[in-house]
């Protein structure tokens, strides 16, 4: 059994199938891919398993218990971060409040009224934002109103804001979409880094085959709303199922 | 120094000393001058300057802070007015009782409303909030007035009558409101030269409130409360996705901004022992909107501006009729004289609102911020460009 267990899991839109059949498997402490053509259902899965939609039938496991019918919250709360395919961070806030939103989330909970200390008050805290920003080389913007920063640092605060609460599971849609290259390597890089670092397991929906080739473990070829295959990189590379996904050719 | 920082401090110091002088501050002109009518420093005035301060202290926290624009906060202010007349029935005219109590109904009755209207938001929230001010002022006007049940007895109004119990009342406390037995109306006249300067008691009563309500509304914007109330404002998609629930959050802001409304509404009675249902009618919900955008939203001492702004604008513009004009333009031949008056005519006395219109139309379209981003900008004006280069670098501080 791995960190996050998806079984047999559909999800229907009026008549369309978005998923059905869905098994999945994410092991503790791996990078797992999913990939698969536009419309096969990859952010579908993902809304599943953070609460956002609820399947119409099947089961989603973390760390043994079932996350259905939670809200968002809760299943944040159990330790999954999410980050989204168009950045979902706080535009008005400041770069660092935006980082202390999550610290105090992990650390206070969903809801406390702390309506008379003062967010200045909180130094470890404050530390805590500090270093994390430092780790993705943010830490001069740390006064900048966060909507007015590019779409890649946009970027790479939603991960840092994901990250700083020490999340089990992290959940990328998209991370490295509208990327340039050079933005894009620097995100594997920093991605191999959390890996490499943290005890933190990745499921990563991605079209960009040298992220998904240099960062996970396994792959899962998601189309038309079913696995096709999971396997690890160097089988999938080559895999007929999964050019005909992709490319449209009968193998 | 008591949790804030500098330039908290010095905000709190400006509004203490201009609490504390308005009597003065507000009474430039002698007595006698032409000027007088524009003295705003009689107690009844600045009574009312001071409590829909607070009226749009609490709506601030809510508006300003979440971004949910609730057009109702004006039942809130009712139940609070009649809870504290309730209490000067019952108990006696002691204002302590009454103030409290006007703030504990006012908070039971925002949970009630708040907990339904927030369960949309935009549009649809304003709507349900509009529709159970009225609802709430259908009943207080008529439903809870009958002989066998009468909760605000009306059109009259909620008053006390000599036939009330008033259990702790006696013959040596004064027969309205007091404190301790210094009642509100208690004035000390003081004249120097041309001017006369009133300090009433009353007044200092709401002033003191009034402080210690804007200290509290500054400890709630720089505490992480308030800054959840702003991730609220900003994205509340992220906000789930980040393990905060922001039902919760919204609904304090809800109740703490409906309990500043019932505090401002006990206050009123506390100055005046009459509660009628016509404070809680819609235009009542939308003049504390129209304080908070003109003074500026979500900013800490905006509110308390335009409520002063609104409140100045009523009271003053409004008695200036025609014979004031025809006094005014009289150095003018009498055609020319007629003229003016006939132009300026329309817009002070019964149409004050047209004027206060046109200001606020000049305000949101050429200040967004409020009179608080006007004073932002003379500021910077009368600073010179000295600090223009400081100003490039990005340094959003919190507004003020
Ligand atoms: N809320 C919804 N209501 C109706 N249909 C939906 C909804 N969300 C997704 N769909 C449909 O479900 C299918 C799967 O969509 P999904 O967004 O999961 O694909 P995807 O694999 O993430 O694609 P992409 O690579 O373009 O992001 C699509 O046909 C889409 O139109
Ligand atoms: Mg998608």
């Amino acid at each position: 059994m791995g960190l996050l267990d998806v079984k047999d899991v559909g999800k229907r839109f009026g008549g369309l199938k978005a998923l059905s059949d869905v098994n999945l498997s994410v092991k503790d402490n791996s990078v797992h891919a999913i990939i698969g053509p536009n419309g096969a259902g990859k952010s579908t899965l993902l809304n599943c398993l953070v609460g956002k939609l609820i399947p119409d039938s099947g089961s989603v496991l973390f760390n043994g218990a079932s996350v259905l019918g939670r809200k968002p919250h809760e299943i944040n709360q159990l330790g999954i971060s999410r980050v989204f395919q168009t950045p979902e961070i706080f535009g008005d806030l400041t770069v660092m409040e935006n980082m202390l939103i999550p610290l105090l989330a992990h650390r206070d909970g969903a809801y406390r009224l702390h309506a008379y200390s003062s967010v200045s008050s909180e130094k470890d805290l404050t530390t805590r934002a500090e270093e994390m920003l430092d780790e993705v080389n943010m830490l001069d913007k740390r006064n900048m109103n966060a909507a007015s920063m590019s779409r890649g640092d946009k970027r790479r605060l939603e991960m840092a804001m994901c990250l700083i609460q020490d999340p089990k599971l992290l959940l990328l849609d998209e991370p490295t979409a509208g990327m340039a290259r050079a933005d894009t390597n620097n995100t594997i890089d920093l991605l191999k880094e959390i890996r490499d670092k943290r005890d933190i397991t990745i499921a990563i929906i991605e079209h960009d085959m040298h992220v998904v080739f240099s960062l996970a473990d396994r792959i899962t070829v998601l189309a038309q709303g079913t696995p096709l295959v999971e396997d690890t990189p160097d089988n999938i590379k080559g895999h007929p199922k999964v050019k005909e996904a992709y490319l449209g050719e009968t193998a | 120094m008591f949790g804030l920082s500098r330039s908290d401090l010095r905000l709190m110091c400006v509004v203490l000393a201009l609490t504390l002088f308005a009597p003065i501050i507000l009474n430039p002109f002698p007595t006698e001058s032409a000027m007088a009518q524009f003295n705003a420093g009689y107690p009844d005035l600045m009574q009312r300057f001071v409590i829909f301060g607070i009226f749009a202290i609490g709506f601030n926290i809510l508006f300003g802070l979440t971004g949910y624009l609730s057009f109702g906060h004006a039942a809130f202010l009712g139940v609070g007015s009649y809870a504290c007349v309730w209490m000067f029935k019952l108990l006696g005219y002691n204002i302590l009782p009454g103030i409290v109590l006007s703030v504990i109904v006012a908070g039971l009755f925002s949970a009630l409303i708040g907990y339904v209207s927030l369960r949309r938001s935009g549009i649809y929230f304003s709507i349900l909030t509009l529709a159970f001010a009225q609802m709430s002022f259908a009943l207080a006007y008529s439903v809870l007035s009958n002989p066998k049940f009468n909760l605000t007895n009306g059109e009259t109004g909620l008053q006390v009558y000599s036939d009330d119990p008033q259990w702790f009342h006696s013959d040596r406390l004064p027969d309205l409101p007091h404190l301790f037995g210094i009642p509100m109306r208690a004035t000390h006249q003081l004249n120097i030269g041309g001017w006369d300067f009133q300090f009433n008691f009353g007044y200092y009563v709401c002033a003191v409130v009034l402080i210690v309500a804007f200290y509290l509304s500054i400890r709630l914007f720089r505490s992480p409360f308030g800054m959840m109330l702003r991730a609220v404002k900003s994205n509340q998609q992220r906000m789930t996705y980040t393990g905060l629930n922001p039902k919760p959050y919204t609904l304090a802001a809800f109740v703490i901004s409906g309990m500043y409304a019932g505090l401002a509404g006990g206050l009123l009675s506390a100055m005046d022992p009459l509660a009628g249902a016509e404070r809680m009618q819609w235009t009542a919900s939308g003049e504390v909107v129209l304080m908070t955008i003109l003074g500026g939203a979500g900013t800490l001492i905006g509110p308390v501006l335009g409520a002063g702004f609104i409140k100045y604008f009523e009271n003053i513009f409004s008695k200036i009729n025609d014979g004031v004009l025809h006094s005014w333009f009289s150095f003018l031949p009498d055609g020319l004289e007629n003229l003016m008056v006939d132009l300026v005519h329309p817009f002070v006395g019964k149409g004050w609102h047209l004027t206060l219109g046109l200001l606020f139309m000049l305000v949101v379209t050429f200040l967004p911020g409020g009179l608080v981003e006007g004073g932002q900008r003379l500021g910077r004006l009368l600073t010179g460009r000295r600090k223009a280069s400081s100003d490039a670098e990005p340094n959003p501080t919190p507004a003020e």
